[in-house]
């Protein structure tokens, strides 16, 4: 029945595939399982009333959340590639990076280690 | 019948909702984007469709990890926007269409799409954005939202998105009522937000497949997600959803306008009109 299909790849060729990409960290199952308690605390931010209760007391409210030293760390430098290390998905960091209103071009500038400006520079050649 | 008259494959980038709400659209940096849609909005009022499919992906408002479909059907009478935490204003609601919802769904399950049934579902921005551009007015017209799991891996492969897109295009064009029906492919092309990588860009690969999802479906339905993200950057796998908008075409496939214009925030953006031709589909009968 399946003989015409394209063979099963198991878990660990799968990982192995994600792991061959440059720079990415996919969000595979071990960053699932690594990282529930702080998405769960980044999708919460969907509210307002969230946003304010974290930017209020922020160990309080990873506390609420169980987040662990890692993750708690990682917040507190507000560094995205601590918080991907740590389990977290772009998806749901985004939430968290918008109560300070840090722009997907800064976060990205962060993670390239250079500014702002040059991070732009580097989309706009991107179209040549 | 139902007959779906085309497919329109556009970015949905959060940024292009703040230009519009914003009014910047004649700005240098956005005029190049939006004017890529004035071909479209004169399809639109040529073609007059009356039903629209978006085919999207949930980047966390309606969906979290706890519980992720792989394949979601929305079948509400209405589906609300609502806040996403970083600013966008919230949309008015858009019209549901839910007797045809069931039959896409009682159609797609006979078929083996094991997908999930939402009488509920909020609708992000990658819904709310194309709905935007395409009408800015705001025109009423019934929507039927179909969610496409691109957040955790494993994600649906290429091939299996090419298929659900076909199921689809048999369901509709099985619905007994009369209907003008348009398809959304929302999303793309490659960027990718997060890791080392980010701001990657990759304009060879997306000229490519703007060729192929034309007339090379085959190339792109055998790539595997690991490649797809290799190429398109993480985000850029919102391929799938144009996938599946372009397998739901049932007839000859022309193109009828493409914009290709990089960088609308971290994105290549792109907006592409494919027209169904009727030379397959003229016998009336589902294809099974």
């Amino acid at each position: 029945m399946a003989t015409s299909a394209a063979p099963v790849e198991t878990r660990e060729s799968l990982q192995d595939a994600y792991d061959r990409i440059p720079g990415t960290i996919v969000f595979d199952s071990r960053a699932a399982m690594k990282g529930y308690a702080l998405n769960k605390m980044c999708y919460s931010f969907n509210s307002r009333e969230n946003r304010e209760a974290y930017r209020r007391n922020e160990d309080a409210y990873c506390e609420a959340y169980q987040l662990n030293a890692q993750q708690r760390l990682a917040l507190k430098h507000r560094n995205v590639a601590e918080l991907l290390e740590a389990g977290g998905n772009m998806y749901y960091l985004a939430k968290w990076a918008g109560i300070f209103g840090m722009t997907v071009q800064q976060l990205g500038a962060q993670q390239r280690g250079i500014t702002e400006d040059a991070f732009k520079e580097m989309l706009l050649r991107a179209g040549d | 019948m139902a007959r779906i008259i085309g497919g329109i494959a556009t970015s949905h980038i959060p940024a292009i909702g703040k230009a519009i709400a914003q009014g910047t659209q004649q700005q240098p940096y956005w005029k190049p984007f939006f004017d890529g849609y004035n071909p479209v909005h004169s399809w639109l009022e040529k073609e007059q469709p009356d039903v629209v499919v978006v085919i999207y992906n949930d980047h966390g408002l309606n969906f979290f990890l706890d519980k992720m479909p792989t394949f979601a059907v929305g079948a509400a009478t209405e589906y609300s926007n609502a806040d996403e935490g970083w600013g966008l204003p919230v949309s008015l609601p858009f019209t549901g269409y839910p007797e045809m919802s069931w039959h896409l769904i009682e159609s797609l399950i006979q078929e083996e799409f094991d997908l999930t049934t939402c009488q509920e579902m909020l609708v992000d921005h990658a819904f709310v954005v194309p709905m935007t551009l395409l009408w800015p007015d705001r025109r009423p017209i019934r929507t039927i939202p179909i969610a496409i799991n691109t957040v955790q891996f494993p994600l649906p492969t290429p091939a299996r998105c090419f298929k659900l897109g076909k199921a689809i295009g048999r369901a509709i064009e099985s619905f007994g009522k009369e209907h003008r029906v348009v398809i959304i492919g929302s999303g793309g092309m490659s960027h990718q937000l997060d890791g080392e990588r980010a701001g990657f860009i990759n304009k060879t690969f997306d000229i490519t497949c703007l060729d192929q999802i034309i007339n090379d479906t085959a190339a792109l339905s055998q790539m595997s997600v690991a490649e797809l993200v290799l190429l398109a950057g993480v985000q850029g796998v919102e391929l799938l959803n144009w996938l599946v908008m372009r397998g739901a075409m049932t007839g000859s496939v022309s193109e009828k306008h493409r914009n290709y214009h990089v960088p609308i925030s971290n994105t290549a953006a792109a907006v592409m009109i494919l027209e169904n031709g009727t030379a397959l589909a003229s016998s009336g009968k589902s294809r099974v």
